[in-house]
């Protein structure tokens, strides 16, 4: 029997039982809506951390001094005096994968400007920092190498700052204060945005000479932090182990003890960034893989119960001259029928809510053809699975005795 | 027939020739009914051989069973046996679905095998808006839309009144005149007379095999019934 004629009985069939079909797909409309939603959830929620890790910089790596770490990414600032800025040279001297380095350190600050006052942090490093964090600046420039020579009164501020003091002016040569210290505004950095990471606001920031901030605010000769560019993505795991070994080494510490530092690379971050939506693609996927196999156990159930209904009409058909590959084929193709019905109605259902879900938590609409093409398929592998053993009955059965069957 | 130590038949020997018709009789559980499963292919002898037109049907497989069944034998049942739900053009047309031919052709034939019957304005009806007559007309009319060169028909008058008996009877004649092979099963002299050659089953074997003397002519025994309202 050709397959358009098999596809013709299978619909009508369907269509008789249309209460019966729907309960019976419903298993697999669960599945497959849960794990397209899922996928659809998981890559959007990826999208929205790559973006934020990416606005951290490029193939940054992070070393904060101390170890204290909380909760596994808070970074422990200052736990020991022992990062300092001839460490960042030597990195960037030494390790072949680092292209650039940047010194750190950090406090906060009340900063005055007019009548306004706005409490943020305060960052003390190099020019190369701005590189290192692919930040460009939408007007004025970065301080210069002389102005940390010499320690100079210069300041770069987020757009968070410039937003609560400089609402109305423009901020370049305008002078504020930190704490008593005036400082000229030379550079007014461009938005980054929240960071879902590190879960701060990065614009909300003021970034001055290292060695003004130390001499003049912190009265700190020591590091906070620093941070390195690798040459490339690949090789940020090389730079990582080059820098640590150089530090271990700088700092004296034997193999075994606990380095008195943390070198983290973005994939660490991220990691930790993408564990919330690891948590509920686990959860979506675990409904849906037990779903789909229910939803299968549901469509043997049925197509048995349906063999067992049509006993007489297989038992007409054989003796009519239908082979057992004819009776087979036909009840798979039922079995498919539903499933695939189940799996086209699933996506549908998956993608809105994938929909609904990703624009409530934020983030991209993604929805991937190939999850799309994969649970098609896989909703066609469940009806040949599961129908394979009704449809082997049905072929099987003893013509005379199906005839008289009643 | 799955217990094989029953002996539904043993020693039955019989020839039939090409274009016969022959009512095989006989009460139940004689073997008349094992007899004609095998005939058509739906059961095979544990002993013995079987040969359909030079064929020896126990060397084949299932496959080619099924494709005797469908081309070369036609079935009629007591009970009709046509699909519910489905028209009477499609049930006539399910055995050429099997035979693979293609969709116009198939129409054609099924067609053609309706009007054979005389139910060639009813094809867009169901089984349950025929008259058992008709639906027995639509089973014939299923039987030889693949041009078998055998018809067997279990009983195709017991759930019938003696008029539309007759009629069938007429419509097997009527194919056995243009040379279709017709090999009838009843337990009813009446039908059994329309054919024209008897056999008579007793305890699994054959207790008589004879020409029947004076064979009824349908068209003639209809003349002489009382009209009834289709």
């Amino acid at each position: 029997m050709d397959l358009i004629a098999t596809l013709q009985i299978a619909l009508r069939v369907l269509l008789r039982n249309k209460a019966r079909s729907i309960l019976t797909m419903l298993g697999i409309i669960i599945g497959v809506g849960a794990v397209i939603a899922m996928i659809g959830i998981g890559q959007g929620a990826d999208q929205t951390v790559q973006k934020q890790i990416a606005t951290l910089g490029s193939n940054m790596i992070f070393i904060s001094s101390g170890s204290r770490r909380v909760g596994g990414l808070s970074v422990g600032y200052g736990g020991t005096k022992s990062l300092v800025e001839s460490d960042v040279e030597a990195i960037a001297r030494e390790c072949p994968a680092v292209v650039a380095a940047a010194p750190g350190t950090q406090t906060s600050a009340q900063i005055v400007y007019e009548g306004d006052n706005w409490g943020t942090r305060i960052v003390g490093t190099t020019p190369e920092y701005f590189d290192i964090r692919t930040w460009d600046f939408q007007s004025g420039s970065s301080f210069t190498h002389d102005d940390v020579t010499t320690a100079a009164n210069v300041a770069v501020i987020g757009e968070t700052v410039r937003k609560n003091l400089f609402a109305s002016v423009n901020p370049i040569g305008k002078k504020m204060r930190i704490g008593s210290l005036p400082f000229v505004v030379v550079g007014v950095l461009v938005a980054k945005g929240q960071s879902a990471a590190l879960s701060e606001d990065q614009d909300d920031t003021i970034i001055a000479p290292l060695t003004t901030v130390q001499k003049k605010i912190t009265g700190q000769p020591w590091l906070r932090f620093a941070m390195v560019s690798a040459s490339s993505r690949a090789n940020s795991y090389v730079a990582q182990q080059q820098i640590e070994a150089l530090l271990r080494d700088r700092h004296r510490i034997r193999a075994g003890e606990p380095a008195d530092f943390v070198v983290r690379n973005l994939a660490d971050i991220a990691d930790v960034a993408s564990e919330a939506s690891q948590v509920m693609t686990v959860l979506l996927g675990s409904i849906g893989g037990v779903s789909l196999f229910v939803g299968g156990l549901g469509i043997m159930n049925i197509m048995l119960v349906s063999v067992t209904e049509r006993t007489r009409e297989i038992g007409i058909r054989i003796a009519i001259g239908a082979t057992e590959g004819d009776v087979k084929r036909q009840f798979l193709i039922e079995a498919v029928v539903i499933s695939l019905f189940g799996g086209v109605i699933g996506i549908l259902l998956g993608i809105g809510a994938s929909f609904v879900i990703s624009s409530t938590a934020g983030w991209p609409i993604a929805i991937s053809t190939v999850a799309i093409l994969v649970a098609a398929l896989v909703s066609i592998a469940i009806g040949i699975f599961f129908g394979f053993y009704p449809a082997q009955k049905a072929a099987r059965l003893d013509p005379i005795e199906a005839l008289r069957y009643e | 027939m799955g217990d094989n130590r029953v002996h539904a038949l043993r020693g039955v020997n019989l020839e039939i020739k090409r274009g016969e018709f022959v009512a095989i009789m006989g009460a139940s559980g004689s073997g008349k009914s094992t007899f004609m499963n095998i005939l058509g292919c739906l059961d095979k002898p544990t002993l013995g051989r079987y040969l359909l037109e030079g064929t020896d049907v126990a060397a084949l497989d299932k496959t080619q069973l099924a494709r005797i069944r469908n081309r070369q034998i036609g079935f009629v049942f007591q009970g009709f046996n046509l699909l519910s739900r489905t028209t009477a053009l499609e049930n006539t047309e399910l055995p050429t679905l099997y035979a693979r031919i293609a969709k116009t052709e198939r129409r054609e034939r099924a067609l053609h095998s309706l009007s054979l019957v005389g139910l060639g304005d009813r094809t867009d009806h169901f089984p349950s808006q025929l008259s058992g007559g008709q639906q027995q007309r639509v089973a014939i009319a299923r039987a030889l839309v693949n041009r078998p060169s055998i018809l067997l028909a279990d009983e195709p008058t017991g759930n019938l009144d003696s008029r539309t008996s007759v009629e069938v009877m007429e419509i097997f004649q009527t194919l056995n005149d243009q040379g279709l092979t017709i090999i009838l099963v009843t337990h009813e002299t009446d039908i059994a007379n329309f054919a024209r050659r008897s056999i008579l089953f007793r305890d699994g074997s054959i207790r008589r095999d004879e020409l029947i003397p004076k064979r009824l002519i349908a068209t003639e025994v209809i003349k002489t019934m009382p009209k009834l309202d289709d």
